[in-house]
């Protein structure tokens, strides 16, 4: 059996309602849990780029990058290892303000270079970004303290190899 | 882009749908009626004498008869239904089109705009349903879309690889007025219908033709669909090489040309599924390696180097691997192949064929054509019709045995002569499919071979026959079962026959209330003088044939199992 690794999928489309529904649903067909998904605007104007992370074989996914190429309003779909990006999530985490003074708390935000966002006589909030690793870490750290709120976005990522979507674009229109 | 009319006239939105029709040819359409889309049904009243509606009996019965109509022409059909139950009886038409490349534009009403997202009345979310069934879908809240969508939807319905494309049309864009003016689609960004063909890969695929000494050539839908009948039958002339079909590539080439080997897969012939895992080149063409033709992957001509040609790039390599694709649209790329291709009759390797045709011949084939048992056979009834048409007809089948039977018994002269619901295997296509063909091909003969089972599920469209007199020949096989699963039962399931034995009403009193002509023959001595009566009739006919109770469908390529391990009995 081939081996299951993470991929990171960033796709290029144009920016129409019901995509989001037509990329998931090919994941949805072949079983495949969407571990992280973002969606935003791109380097070009008017093109949307979703970020997927999944966990997979090589072989599969290369089956669903076409099946994603296929739908009419994809640019262009590409996968890649966690060695072909830069990639970090943000995090934020909501805390009474009893705690701000935790030598330990203060401690574990230098050392991750989180920022504390606001302050309120009630709470504070805290700010990260990094991997998902890091994440975790600072969460396993917080949570004896009674959170009051956490949420973490998606995975960003930029390639390292080329994705010359303009170029592409470019091309279509000589066509 | 290319201004076909470019006069702006202000018109209301259900008008400009009509027009849109009008503009991409489309003089006919199939649908029902309902809340939702009666702007546009009222403006199909006014269009009357330039466009057709046909009314079906189920917004099901409107879609395969749509499908049916597309299937023999080749061109985009067009659905209308309501919005809610209107749409969603719809998408099991839809999928089957969507899997069996089949383009259509389906036209759903919807409820107004400031209703959307209430739970209306009859509102469904039927973007949201058929997303995964559709080629592309959209919504249209204002009038001012709609040329455009309607554009966009005919381009990619029939572009490249088809499919089904489906407009929801709110009530409030039906009925609004705005500037009218229709400009037809010619390309789409981010859409590449077909990819350009690769010229050195061309070469690398004639080197591997040229030098395989037992080649095999597989070919599908693909070689109907891309038009490519006569560059297919120049490419294979020419290489001399054994050519299978998949069940929807069937009549692209005659039955009786002499290099046809068979159809390949779970009820193909016997030959061409043993050599597959003989043959040292599996050329595939146009088909997508369903599992229906391949059985057990891990078992699929693993000795042979393969050659892919695809429209779709999203095929390659996802069933089998394949050594060389050639991407592109067919037309093209067996055309430029065939001068870098060596003339070639491979005599020996096209005895081994022959060799495993006689073993069929004898413990298959003949037992079906021409049986000594007193039931009668569904292979006979086959054979009868052949005889009858010459092979000329459109032969429309339904889902089960008889389809398998249809499609390994019937000889065909032309080609978009078999119709079948292939990759989804809907019971209940044949019957409004067959409305369809013989809309679309009123000058060709088309019978309809529907099981007892599948019948059952959408015989109200004689009504459709009856409202249309459109002449289509239907004959019912009546095993008195739902036969393929009960096979299966027999088989694998210790014949226990869960849910499998049926009870039918009186067909021919059934076909009769409809003003039908209706036979039914329970004994070989009637047999071909009713399939005659039936095939000199030029009106609508009803035929049933009562056949042997536990006849079994074979060759038979076992679920899990290889396809040179398929079972002869």
């Amino acid at each position: 059996m081939e081996a299951i690794q993470k991929f990171t999928i960033s796709v290029y489309t144009e920016n129409n309602i019901g995509l989001l529904n037509r990329l998931s649903a090919i994941f949805l067909k072949r079983h495949i849990n969407i571990e992280s998904l973002t969606v935003s605007n791109s380097e070009i104007k008017n093109v949307q780029r979703f970020t997927f992370v999944v966990k997979m074989t090589e072989k599969n996914i290369k089956k669903i990058i076409g099946q994603i190429e296929k739908q009419i309003e994809v640019i262009r779909a590409f996968f890649h290892t966690e060695a072909e990006i830069i990639y970090q999530e943000t995090a934020m985490f909501k805390m009474s303000t009893e705690h701000l003074y935790d030598e330990i708390i203060q401690e574990r935000l230098k050392l991750r270079r989180a920022n504390i966002v606001t302050i309120t006589k009630h709470y504070f909030v805290i700010e990260t970004t990094g991997s998902k690793e890091d994440i975790d870490r600072l969460y396993d750290r917080l949570l004896p303290y009674d959170l009051l709120q956490f949420v973490r976005s998606g995975r960003i990522a930029i390639s390292r190899p080329k994705m010359a979507i303009s170029e592409i674009l470019k091309e279509s229109k000589e066509k | 882009m290319k201004t076909i009319q470019n006069k702006t006239e202000r018109i209301i939105g259900a008008e400009a749908v009509v027009k849109c029709l009008l503009a991409e040819g489309i003089t006919l359409g199939y649908g029902y009626p309902g809340g939702a889309i009666m702007p546009i049904y009222d403006e199909l009243y006014k269009y009357q004498k330039q466009f057709h509606h046909i009314l079906t009996r189920h917004e099901q019965g409107a879609i395969h008869a749509a499908q049916g109509q597309a299937r023999v022409t080749g061109e985009v059909s067009v659905v209308f239904a309501t919005s809610g139950p209107g749409a969603t009886n719809l998408v099991t038409g839809i999928a089957d089109a969507q899997i069996d490349s089949t383009p259509l534009v389906c036209i759903t009403g919807q409820v107004a705009s400031h209703l959307l997202g209430t739970d209306a009345f009859q509102e469904t979310d039927i973007i949201g349903i058929s997303t995964p069934v559709t080629k592309w879908n959209y919504q249209i809240t204002k009038a001012s879309e709609i040329p455009e969508t309607f554009a966009k939807a005919f381009y990619i319905a029939r572009s490249g690889r088809p499919g089904p494309v489906l407009i929801d049309i709110t009530k409030d864009a039906q009925l609004e007025a705005f500037d009218f003016v229709y400009k037809k689609c010619n390309g789409i960004r981010s859409y590449t219908p077909a990819p350009t063909y690769d010229i050195e890969k061309i070469k690398e695929a004639a080197t591997l033709i040229n030098t395989a000494k037992k080649p095999m050539i597989v070919w599908g839908q693909g070689v109907i669909i891309g038009k490519a009948e006569q560059e297919f039958k120049a490419f294979i002339e020419k290489c001399g090489i054994p050519s299978a079909a998949t069940a929807l590539g069937l009549s692209a080439l005659p039955t009786e040309h002499p290099l046809y080997v068979g159809m390949v897969g779970m009820h193909g012939h016997y030959a061409p599924n043993v050599l597959t895992n003989s043959c040292d080149l599996l050329i595939a063409i146009g088909m997508r390696f369903d599992d229906r033709v391949t059985g057990n992957l891990n078992y699929y001509a693993k000795q042979a180097k393969i050659i892919h040609f695809d429209i779709d790039p999203a095929e390659v390599n996802k069933n089998v691997p394949v050594d060389i694709a050639v991407l592109g649209d067919v037309k093209e790329t067996l055309k430029e192949i065939l001068p870098f291709i060596i003339e070639n009759s491979h005599p020996v390797w096209h005895d081994e064929f022959k060799a495993l045709y006689q073993k069929e011949l004898e413990a298959v084939i003949n037992p079906q054509l021409n049986p000594s048992k007193e039931g009668l056979t569904m292979g006979e009834v086959l054979k009868g019709i052949n005889n009858e048409t010459k092979g000329d007809a459109i032969i429309v089948s339904d889902v089960g045995q008889h389809q398998m039977f249809a499609c390994r018994y019937a000889n065909f002269k032309q080609t978009k002569s078999n119709v079948t619901s292939g990759g989804l295997g809907t019971m209940g296509f044949a019957l409004p499919a067959a409305i369809g063909a013989k809309i679309g091909a009123p000058n060709r003969e088309v019978v309809a071979i529907i099981g007892d089972g599948g019948y059952q599920m959408t015989c109200n469209e004689l009504g459709t026959i009856l409202q249309t007199q459109a002449a289509v020949k239907i004959v019912v096989l009546n095993n008195g079962y739902l036969g393929m699963v009960r096979q299966w039962q027999e088989l694998f399931f210790d014949k226990r026959y869960a849910s499998t034995e049926i009870i039918s009403p009186d067909f021919v009193k059934l076909a009769e209330a409809y003003d039908i002509e209706a036979i039914s023959v329970s004994k070989r001595e009637y047999l071909n003088d009713a399939i005659a009566k039936m095939i000199a009739s030029n009106k609508p006919f009803f035929l049933e044939v009562i056949i042997e109770k536990e006849d079994n469908i074979f060759p038979m390529v076992p679920s899990g199992a290889s396809v040179s391990d398929i079972r002869l009995s």
